[in-house]
C-alpha cells in the first residue's frame, strides 16, 4: 500500500534492479512527473478517469442548466449523496476482499423501516432507534459471513439471497401501513434535513483539517528522518495541505452561501475517514488489502481469514443500515420502496467508479466519496432536467459499465507492465 | 511483537551440530508406501541438497518436516531433542521454516508489508511504517538482496526478487533451519544466480538449509551434501566434494545399481557413492 509521501519511489529509473534499497532517491519534482506517467503507462490510472468524468459532466450539465452549480443545487447534491456514500464505504470493504454484497439496498430499506417504527411506532427515542437499526444491519450482516465462510456459498448467492429476504423483512416491519411518516419536528428528521454546520464550525473544519494533514505528515517524515530512511522534499506536503486548505475552503464559502455544510454529509464524510485510517493504517486493514490479494498467503501468515471475512460483512452490512437511517432521516419517511430500485446499483457503481476494483486487493483513497460524487451528480443534473428515471437508470447504468471497463482494462495494462 | 523475532544475528549453534533429524521415517497413502525407513538430517551451517525424480518422495519429505503432512512413523529431533511436529505452527515454533514453491505473496502489497504481514510492528493502533520501512531495509542490505525499491507492489518485482523476498520473510520468524522447495524453477540464469547468492549467505550464518531442486546444476553449485531420494527410499548420499553429476543423476535414476555401484565398490574407503540400503556409514 502506497502510505507514506515517498511509497512512490517506484519510477522507472529505479526498477534498474542494479540501484540498491538504500539509494531511492528522494522525490523531485520532474521525477514524480516522470513516476506519474510511468504509472499510467502501466495501467496506473489512478484518479484521472474519475476527475475528467466529474469535470465532463459538470460542464455537461451546467451548459444545459445554469442552476446545476449554484449553491442551492450544490447543497442539495451534499444531502443527496450522503446515504449513498456510507453506503458505498461498506460496499468498498466488501470489494477488497473480492467479494460481493448485493443486498446492500433491501438491508438499507429494512433499517429505515426499523427506525422509523421504533421511534414513531413504539415512540423510542431517536437515538435507540438508530442504534437498534445499526444493530439490526451488523446482525444481519454476521449472517451473511457465516453463511459464506463456514458453509462456503458463494457470497453473491448469499446476499441475493439476502436482498430478497430483507426486503421481505422490511414490509413485515412496515406492516400494513406502507409508508410511516417521521415527526417533522423530531429530531430524527431535524438532523437529516434541516441541520447545517454553522459559519465557524465549517470554516474552523476547513483551517483544522489541513493543520492535521500536514502535522501527521510532518511527524511521519521526522521519523522517517530519524530511521535513517530517505524523505521527500519538505515543500510537498506543505503545498498538499495549502492544496487542500484551498479547496475546502472553496467548498465551505460555496456552501456557505445558501444552507451551509449539512451535518450529514459531515456524518458520512467522518465514517469515510475512519474507515479509510483503519484500512491503511492498522493491521485489521493490512489483513484485508492482503485477503484480498492473496488469500493462501493471508491465511499461511496467520490471519484469521474466515473471522476477518464474517467482520467485514458485518461491518458493510451496518454502513448499509446507517446509510439506509439516513436517507430515512432526509426524506423524512420510510416505505416499502426505501432502498429499493436504484440504492444497490448507486452504491456499488460509486464504490467501482471511485477506483475500487472488482478483482479485489486494490482501492483508491476516497474512493466512496468520489464515487458518490459522480452519480450523484449524475442523478442530480438529470433532475434538474426533468429527465425520465428511465434515462436516469440507462445513463447511470452505463457509467457504472464504464467503470467497470476501465478496471479491467487498467488490471490488464498492470499484468502486461509487471504490475 | 518483541524485537528479538527479527533479530538478524545468527542464532544458530556451531557449525556442524545436528539441527533437524529424521530416522526411520515411514508415510503411506493408502497402500502407497511414500517413504520407508528414510533417514535425513541437517547440520548447522550447511546446504543439504535433497533430489530426485518425480513421485520419489521429496514432496512427502518435505511435508514431514514442515509438518503439513506428518509421518506415520519415525523419529523428528530438533538439536537432539525429541519433538512432535503435527502442524506447520508446531514447525515454525521449533524454528523450521518453509518456502514453499508458490511463494504466498500478496501481489498487491509492497515488500515491506509483505514481510511483515501477519506479524506487522504498531505504534498504538497505528502500523509504524518506518520502523518496518527500517528493518526491511537493514534486512534486506545484510542479506544483499537488492531491490528497486521495498515500497513498490510485489508484482513489479522480477521471479528472482520475489522468491528472494519470500526467502528473506521466512527469516523474520529467526529460524534454525529453512526448507527451500524449487526456488529456481521458472527462474532465468541471472535469476537463479541472485537465489544461489542468498542460500549461500544463509549458510553462512550458520542455518540449516534443505535445497530441494530438480536442477542439478544448482545443486552441485550450492550443496555441500545430496540425500538422492528413489521410490521412497534412500538412494544415495553423497559429498559434494566428490561426487560427479553424472553419479548423481545415475543414482537419481537407477542406474547406479549396476555400473557405478560395482564402481563404486572399486574405490571403496574414499566411496562416493553408496548403494541403497547401506547408508548406515556414510558421512
Amino acid at each position: 500500500m502506497s502510505t507514506t509521501s515517498t511509497d512512490s519511489a517506484a519510477d522507472a529509473a529505479a526498477m534498474d534492479p542494479a540501484v540498491p534499497v538504500p539509494d531511492a532517491a528522494p522525490q523531485q519534482p520532474k521525477q514524480m512527473l516522470r513516476e506519474r506517467l510511468a504509472g499510467l503507462r502501466g495501467g496506473d490510472l489512478g484518479s484521472l478517469p474519475v476527475v475528467i468524468g466529474l469535470a465532463v459532466i459538470v460542464i455537461v450539465f451546467q451548459s444545459l442548466n445554469s442552476t446545476f452549480l449554484n449553491s442551492f443545487n450544490l447543497v442539495n447534491l451534499c444531502l443527496q449523496i450522503a446515504a449513498v456514500g456510507i453506503i458505498a464505504t461498506g460496499v468498498t470493504l466488501v470489494l477488497l476482499l473480492g467479494e460481493i454484497d448485493l443486498s446492500v439496498g433491501s438491508v438499507s430499506g429494512l433499517a429505515a423501516a426499523i427506525l422509523a417504527v421504533l421511534n414513531v411506532n413504539e415512540g423510542l427515542p431517536p437515538v435507540v432507534a438508530l442504534l437498534a437499526a445499526a444493530a439490526g444491519g451488523l446482525v444481519i450482516g454476521t449472517i451473511h459471513g457465516l453463511v459464506f465462510t463456514k458453509l462456503g456459498v458463494p457470497s453473491f448467492i448469499v446476499t441475493l439471497a439476502g436482498l430478497l429476504v430483507w426486503q421481505g423483512a422490511q414490509l413485515q416491519v412496515l406492516g400494513s401501513q406502507g409508508t410511516i411518516n417521521l415527526p417533522p419536528s423530531g429530531g430524527l428528521q431535524q438532523f437529516g434535513r434541516f441541520s447545517y454546520l454553522a459559519d465557524w464550525q465549517s470554516y474552523g473544519l476547513a483551517v483544522v483539517l489541513p493543520v492535521l494533514f500536514l502535522a501527521a505528515k510532518l511527524a511521519t517524515r521526522s521519523r522517517r528522518t530519524r530511521a535513517g530512511l530517505p524523505v521527500g522534499a519538505v515543500w510537498v506536503p506543505v503545498a498538499q495541505a495549502l492544496l487542500l486548505l484551498a479547496v475546502l475552503l472553496a467548498v465551505v464559502a460555496k456552501l456557505s452561501i445558501d444552507r451551509g455544510v449539512p451535518w450529514i454529509f459531515v456524518v458520512f464524510v467522518a465514517i469515510l475517514a475512519l474507515v479509510e485510517y483503519v484500512l491503511r493504517r492498522t493491521r485489521y486493514g493490512r489483513a484485508v488489502f492482503a485477503v484480498g490479494g492473496n488469500i493462501e498467503a493471508a491465511r499461511r501468515a496467520g490471519i484469521k481469514v474466515d473471522a476477518l471475512r464474517t467482520s467485514v460483512f458485518a461491518i458493510a452490512s451496518m454502513l448499509a443500515a446507517v446509510g439506509g437511517t439516513v436517507a430515512a432521516m432526509r426524506l423524512g419517511f420510510a416505505n416499502q420502496s426505501s432502498g429499493a430500485a436504484d440504492t444497490l446499483i448507486n452504491a456499488i457503481a460509486a464504490a467501482v467508479i471511485g477506483g475500487t476494483s472488482l478483482f479485489g486487493g486494490r482501492s483508491r483513497m476516497y474512493s466512496a466519496l468520489l464515487g458518490a460524487l459522480v452519480i450523484g451528480a449524475i442523478a442530480n443534473g438529470l433532475d434538474l432536467l426533468n429527465l425520465s428515471s428511465a434515462l436516469r437508470y440507462i445513463i447511470t447504468g452505463t457509467v457504472l459499465l464504464l467503470a467497470v471497463v476501465i478496471d479491467a482494462l487498467a488490471s490488464r495494462g498492470r499484468r502486461s507492465a509487471g504490475r | 511483537m518483541s524485537a528479538d523475532v527479527l533479530s538478524t544475528e545468527p542464532h544458530t549453534p556451531p557449525v556442524g551440530t545436528s539441527l533437524l533429524s529424521l530416522t526411520g521415517i515411514q508415510k503411506r497413502f493408502g497402500a502407497v508406501r511414500a517413504l520407508s525407513d528414510v533417514d535425513f538430517e541437517v547440520r548447522a551451517g550447511e546446504v543439504v541438497a535433497l533430489v530426485g525424480d518425480n513421485g520419489a518422495g521429496k514432496s512427502t519429505l518435505v511435508k514431514v518436516m514442515s509438518g503439513a503432512g506428518p509421518a506415520d512413523e519415525g523419529s523428528y529431533r530438533i538439536e537432539g531433542r525429541e519433538v512432535s511436529i503435527g502442524t506447520p505452527a508446531a514447525a515454525s515454533a521449533h524454528g523450521v521454516a518453509t518456502v514453499f514453491q508458490d511463494l504466498a505473496i500478496c501481489d498487491n502489497l509492497d515488500v515491506v508489508a509483505n514481510l511483515f504481514l501477519g506479524r506487522e510492528l504498531t505504534r498504538g493502533v497505528a502500523l509504524d511504517e518506518p520502523e518496518m520501512e527500517r528493518r526491511t531495509v537493514e534486512l534486506l542490505e545484510q542479506l544483499s538482496v537488492k531491490l528497486p525499491s521495498v515500497r513498490i507492489p510485489m508484482a513489479s518485482l522480477s521471479g528472482g526478487q520475489r522468491q528472494s523476498v519470500a526467502i528473506v520473510r521466512a527469516l523474520l520468524g529467526s529460524p534454525k533451519v529453512v526448507l527451500l522447495d524449487e526456488p529456481t524453477a521458472a527462474l532465468g540464469v541471472a535469476q537463479t544466480a541472485q537465489v544461489l547468492n542468498l542460500v549461500e549467505r544463509l549458510r553462512e550464518r550458520g542455518l540449516g538449509v534443505v535445497l530441494i531442486s530438480h536442477n542439478m546444476a544448482d545443486v552441485m553449485a550450492v550443496a555441500d551434501r545430496a540425500v538422492v531420494l528413489r521410490l521412497g527410499r534412500v538412494a544415495g548420499r553423497f559429498d559434494m566434494a566428490d561426487v560427479s553429476r553424472e553419479q548423481l543423476v545415475a543414482t537419481i535414476t537407477g542406474a547406479d545399481t549396476n555400473v557405478v555401484s560395482e564402481r563404486a565398490a572399486r574405490v571403496a574407503g574414499r566411496s562416493a557413492a553408496a548403494p541403497a540400503g547401506t547408508e548406515g556409514n556414510q558421512a
